[in-house]
């Protein structure tokens, strides 16, 4: 694959741990990512329905929009967790589920991102998040541009 | 020990070691009373969230802070009725600053109103100094069976 997007995401999503603890992968259709969860036993919160733990859901929707982030745009470092609201709507059963981050603003220092997840159905959505990331944005060369913004 | 403080340990014993999420992130209860619940997880390699840094991931202290809520909301019932299912409302989660790499991290949460249907939560997130938190929760559970009427 000689999409640079493509090969900045599975590069990046190799090298964190905990993307593969999750069991996670992403697909990418041009700028846009699927992010996609396995449903896995050592993912469950409630044995009974079962259902996906809530944090597993939640930290699968912050780790989709650090990863749609990193599509859009080659940073020094990941984007760092500024802040997160997670609704939960419906509770994640044994199914895998898929998610699509929206980036709603990208400003020079922060980001602002719309998540959802679905299972079965993209309208019955199991969860969203709204958050806001801090970025590191690669050096400028030409070192113009003002007061330094560290 | 009286009944109650058994149930409490109970719950405890349930909450971290039959709920598979709990047990694959090795969290462990630290305590629990009527309403207030700590809760702790290790620093692991494969929890890791930015390999440059060895920052545990912010998914892990998520999973952390929900558990350690319910466990809040589950121990607030203890007094009222016996627990039935609980369901995460929403979350609102703050990020401070990274936790230390290699150090545990540590939650304390805090039921502190139930009605009949929902319970609200303030959680925190710390890896030494309570008074410097690494992430704050603020959260709402809907409750299958609510607490008695008020007397």
């Amino acid at each position: 694959m000689s999409d640079p997007r493509g090969e900045r995401l599975t590069a990046m999503m190799a090298t964190i741990p905990y993307v593969r603890f999750l069991g996670m992968s992403a697909e990418l259709s041009g700028d846009e990512m699927t992010a996609v969860l396995p449903f896995a036993p050592h993912l469950v919160g409630n044995v009974v329905l079962p259902a996906l733990h809530g944090g597993v859901i939640g930290a699968f929707l912050e780790m989709t929009a650090i990863c749609q982030l990193g599509v859009r745009e080659p940073f020094r470092r990941l984007p760092r967790t500024i802040d997160v609201t997670i609704e939960y709507l419906r509770p994640g059963r044994a199914f895998t589920t898929f998610a699509r981050a929206d980036v709603r603003k990208i400003g020079r220092r922060i980001a602002n991102v719309h998540v959802e997840a679905w299972q079965e159905f993209r309208a019955a959505p199991v969860a969203a998040l709204r958050g806001h990331f801090m970025l590191s944005p690669p050096e400028k060369k030409d070192g113009g541009g003002g007061a330094a913004d560290s | 020990m009286d009944a109650q403080s058994n149930a409490l340990d109970a719950l405890g014993l349930r909450m971290a070691e039959a709920t598979p999420q709990a047990a694959a992130l090795g969290l462990r209860v630290v305590s629990v009373e009527p309403g207030v619940a700590v809760m702790a997880v290790a620093h692991r390699p494969d929890l890791v969230g930015d390999p440059e840094t060895e920052v545990l991931a912010g998914g892990v202290v998520t999973t952390l802070l929900d558990h350690v809520c319910g466990l809040a909301v589950g121990s607030a019932l203890i007094e009222h009725a016996p627990m039935g299912p609980i369901a995460t409302l929403d979350l609102r989660i703050d990020y401070m600053r990274p936790a230390e790499p290699g150090r545990e991290v540590l939650a304390r949460a805090h039921c502190y109103k139930l009605t009949h249907s929902i319970a609200f939560v303030r959680a925190s997130a710390f890896d030494g100094d309570e008074a410097d938190p690494v992430a704050t929760v603020q959260a709402a559970f809907a409750l299958k069976t609510g607490p008695e009427a008020p007397k």
